[in-house]
């Protein structure tokens, strides 16, 4: 069991996937986002290369209106 | 007329520059953009599980990257770190877009930006080669250290954001265009076409708003009222105004062949 904070929300895994997996469960495969681990962003293409670890902390984006 | 505003090499048609925020659809918010015909326009960034629906088309759909130019702004960060990190992120969304709009915030009541973080965090982006469009005071030396930092676009506001409240001090503003030489963009403040127009008619290269268009019983009407705005007031400026002139009146007809009095 691992233990992730996405968006400030707490989420418990029962096993390592990857962001690419994580991505599609969320519903965002396809939309234009970014994402942030632990303060560094990752690049898009590698998101099915790395594997969410115990105590990683996300923050998905998306662009909103605004001034 | 060959009037372009150029920013970090690129030259735009139009000095208007709007926000996308406090719209009340989508419908909206595209019909406005368009009659504005503003083609840099701010976005702001948040968490994919604010406010989304997945069905919902996204903002990016609606207001296409291939047709304007995206200025994905700070809203809501009180710190350099956050603004930084903020920008990273917009960067990777917009496949490496480097075009931003830097606002640090002081206090949530007033929104008044803190200069401090801000020059923090231009400093920053400036460095990892960001091209920086900074909402500040209209203290002119810190606009001018700003500049020297690397910005390109200096934009002081003209009252508090949202606030409605026009062009409060049009000396400092005048202080700040004598000191740099980037683009100096009128942000926050402006209420309606008067005060884009006095805006532009300082001398002002353009003039950013969202909520002055947004907030507008009509706000269609008002996009294309801010268009004229920013349009009659930059052309007044160029054609360079008559001097005022107290206690000198000057007749607009000739004084010459008036007719004579019937009376004597």
């Amino acid at each position: 069991m691992i233990t992730v904070i996405i968006n400030g929300a707490t989420r418990q895994f029962q096993q390592s996937i990857n962001l690419a997996t994580l991505i599609e469960e969320m519903g965002l495969a396809g939309k234009r986002i970014a994402l942030e681990r632990n303060g560094e962003i990752v690049p898009r293409s590698t998101y099915a290369n790395q594997q969410l670890s115990d105590g990683d902390k996300l923050e998905i984006v998306v662009a909103v209106g605004g001034g | 007329m060959n009037d372009k505003l150029i920013i970090a090499g690129k030259s735009y048609s139009s000095r208007l520059l709007v926000g996308t925020g406090k719209y009340k659809d989508f419908a909206e918010t595209k019909a406005a953009i368009e009659t504005s015909g503003a083609e840099i326009i701010t976005i702001a960034i948040r968490r994919s599980n604010i406010g989304q629906n997945p069905d919902e088309p996204s903002l990016l759909e609606i207001l296409p990257p291939s047709k304007y130019t995206l200025l994905p702004n700070t809203a809501g960060c009180y710190t350099a770190d956050d603004a930084v990190r903020t920008l990273r992120l917009a960067r990777e969304l917009l496949d490496g877009h480097s075009l931003v709009k830097l606002e640090v915030l002081g206090d949530p009541q007033s929104l008044y930006p803190n200069v401090i973080e801000t020059i923090a965090a231009a400093k920053t982006l400036v460095a990892e080669g960001f091209q920086v469009m900074v909402y500040t005071s209209d203290d002119p030396i810190v606009a001018k250290q700003l500049e020297d930092i690397g910005c390109v676009a200096i934009m002081p506001l003209a009252s508090l954001i949202g606030s409605g409240m026009g062009i409060l001090n049009p000396w400092n503003l005048q202080l700040i265009m004598e000191r740099v030489q980037v683009p100096v963009i009128v942000d926050a403040g402006v209420g309606t076409a008067s005060d884009a127009a006095i805006a532009m008619e300082l001398g002002c290269h353009g003039v950013l708003m969202n909520t002055a268009i947004a907030a507008a019983k009509n706000p269609v009407l008002m996009a294309s009222a801010m268009k004229k705005g920013v349009e009659a007031g930059r052309e007044a400026f160029l054609a360079g105004r008559m001097p005022k002139k107290l206690y000198s009146a000057s007749p607009s007809s000739p004084t010459a062949g008036i007719i004579a009095s019937a009376r004597s």
